[in-house]
């Protein structure tokens, strides 16, 4: 464990960590990124708090109104206030990105380190394994496990990071490939660390930086995920919100109502567009040669 | 001889990849927790335990697993997928090749509308950087990458469908008068029905290819060889489309490989809002029902023409690279 004291932030390390922290909020861009997640995350934590009406509320009396000042972005089909069912479909987006993620980057990393630490054939079968999951168009393969599941929240996740995690297990075997011929991996093994001492204390801190931008981007792509399976009505099932499955309602009303279709899309574009604007700040923050 | 030698090496490499993705198909629809026979008998209430276990044997699911794969995958082979759950019990391939001539239109037509604007645009970019051209396209780019398709159809749908009355919002064809229009006519009837899913399909792969054609381009012109052809005295055109994009397209036919299983995924979203009789509109439906053979059948068959996208791939990336059928390979 003793690897990890270099991690804590006392004295010059914790003024190198605000050094770092300001120094990539002065890139405008990485900022609005950093203020929109932000946003997102403070909207689906005070959601009862921010939400002016009960978003399962049903209303018969005003169905389907458009953006007024009792209801600001409108009500849907059932009179239920959309701007409500935004703010606490935040709650699933946030979700979704940090769950799926979290997964598809745990095994990807998982993956990616042994096959480039040990190489050889275990090397080959793994790097197999993700060319066989590159073939299947993800939502053919989400979908056709879904099938079989009850459609909530949790599998959903789960489903998303079972299948999202090639890029990085790639990402994470060639930054393994080139790290373990260094001399300070090679120090570390005459020294006598075992295989786990040397991946854990010696190669994976110098890999984080890279994994954490791939999971920055690929929260984007989760998002986008679960709001087309909801979309598609086999994700986050009503009446629980998800801005998926509101455009679904959306779609059913296009000619006579709006506002279902445009506000949630919008909701989900801003979100994603501050993921990829974050990522990409953080890509360029670490590996300035990779820019343009 | 060495493109012959290239591409029987890389069928061959297909092979193994061919066995993972059947047996993975199988795996996932066997070991997924609620077996099919059950959920469809759940539903019904009449289902008694004997009737049950014969339904079970009529499927075949009481083998072992082994013997459920190797029957499954020599089925397969001959295009015998079984028979779908649903009332008409139609065979599941029949139902797949009447839909996927469809799906494969327009996914080529997809494919081609991103590399006729994707290129030029990706090129332009990177010829004149940072100037304001780069710079919207970089925003709309990003725009691009973070909208979620399903709803920008949903947005061209009520703009142009609804608000303009300009094109059609559904279906392959109209359906009223079809029968009696010339020929002409049909074309551009079903030219009018493509333009809205053919956009919305190919609007992913669009920000990605210009975005990747213009840092492959920045890249190529940072080269040697490009500052020597500048100093021949050659027309800056000739320099750009002769020498720069030929090398830039290189890497760029390896992505194109690889967003083939993005394109084709993306049809299950288009083709359920369009309405268009396609494959992904086949496969959300046995979502629905979940009509497990037309779900496994669906699902190996997308991978296989994936496959056989990145084959063309691979053969277009040798075409035009002599060191790879040569087989003299640079470092990666």
């Amino acid at each position: 464990m003793e690897a990890y004291s270099a991690v804590q932030m006392d004295g010059p390390e914790r003024s190198r960590f605000f050094s770092t922290f300001f120094r990539l909020c002065g890139n405008p861009l990485t900022l609005s990124g950093l203020i929109i997640v932000g946003i997102l995350v403070f909207t689906a934590i005070f959601a009862p708090v921010l939400a002016p009406y009960d978003p399962q509320k049903i209303d018969t009396y005003h169905v389907l109104e458009p953006p007024c000042s009792a209801h600001l972005l409108g009500t849907d089909g059932l009179g239920r206030d959309c701007l409500s069912r935004l703010i606490y479909g935040s709650r699933i987006s946030l979700l979704v990105g940090f769950v799926a993620v979290g997964i598809a980057t745990f095994v990807g990393t998982v993956l990616g380190a042994i096959a480039g630490y040990y190489g050889k054939w275990v090397d080959s079968l793994i790097m197999r394994f993700v060319d066989i999951m590159l073939c299947f168009p993800t939502i053919f393969l989400i979908m056709a496990v879904i099938a079989f599941l009850e459609p909530s929240i949790w599998n959903i996740m789960i489903v998303i990071g079972l299948t999202g995690w090639m890029g990085v297990a790639r990402l994470v075997r060639a930054e393994f490939l080139s790290l373990k011929k260094r001399d300070f991996v090679l120090a570390a093994r005459i020294s006598g660390a075992s295989d786990l001492q040397i991946v854990f204390s010696e190669i994976l801190p110098n890999a984080i930086a890279p994994i954490l931008v791939s999971a920055t981007l690929g929260v984007g792509g989760a998002i986008l995920t679960e709001s087309a399976l909801s979309f598609l009505g086999i994700g986050v099932q009503p009446p629980t919100p998800s801005w998926g499955n509101m455009l679904t309602e959306g779609k059913d009303n296009l000619e006579i109502a709006w506002w279902l279709s445009v506000f949630p899309g919008l909701a989900i574009l801003i979100t994603v567009l501050g993921y990829n604007l974050l990522g990409e700040g953080l890509r360029d923050f670490f590996d300035p040669r990779k820019k343009g | 001889m060495g493109l012959f030698l290239f591409l029987l090496k890389r069928i061959m490499g297909l092979v193994p990849t061919f066995f993972g993705i059947t047996l993975i198909s199988f795996l996932v629809m066997h070991l997924a927790p609620g077996e099919p026979m059950s959920l469809q008998a759940n539903f019904n209430p009449k289902m008694t335990p004997e009737m049950r276990q014969r339904l079970r044997a009529q499927y075949g699911l009481d083998k072992p697993l082994y013997v459920q794969y190797a029957k499954w995958l020599k089925g397969l082979v001959h295009l015998d997928l079984g028979r779908s759950f649903s009332p008409d019990r139609r065979k599941v391939w029949d139902k797949i090749k009447e839909r996927l001539p469809v799906t494969i239109l327009i996914n080529v037509l997809s494919m081609a509308l991103i590399l006729v604007i994707s290129i030029p645009l990706g090129v332009k970019a990177a010829v004149r950087q940072n100037s304001l051209f780069d710079q919207v396209t970089t925003v709309l780019v990003f725009l691009a990458y973070a909208a979620p398709a399903f709803w920008l159809a949903l947005l061209l749908m009520l703009f142009f469908g609804i608000e303009l009355n300009l094109l059609p919002v559904s279906g392959l064809h109209s359906l009223m008068g079809y029968e009696q229009m010339g020929a002409l006519e049909k074309i551009w009837d079903w030219t009018r029905h493509l333009i809205l899913p053919v956009f919305v399909s190919a609007i992913g792969g669009l920000a990605g290819f210009s975005r990747y054609t213009r840092s492959s381009m920045l890249e190529v012109l940072r080269q040697d060889y490009i500052t020597t052809a500048r100093a021949k005295g050659l027309p800056e055109r000739a320099v750009i489309y002769r020498h720069a994009l030929r090398n830039a397209l290189l890497p760029l036919i390896t992505i194109l490989g690889l967003s083939i299983p993005g394109l084709i995924g993306g049809s299950v979203i288009f083709e359920s809002i369009f309405a268009i009789p396609g494959v992904g509109q086949l496969m959300w439906s046995a979502v629905m029902a979940r009509d497990y053979p037309v779900l496994m059948g669906n699902l190996v068959i997308v991978s296989i023409l994936t496959l056989l996208g990145n084959l063309l791939a691979d053969i277009g990336y040798a075409a035009v690279d002599p060191r790879i059928r040569t087989g003299i390979q640079s470092e990666e």
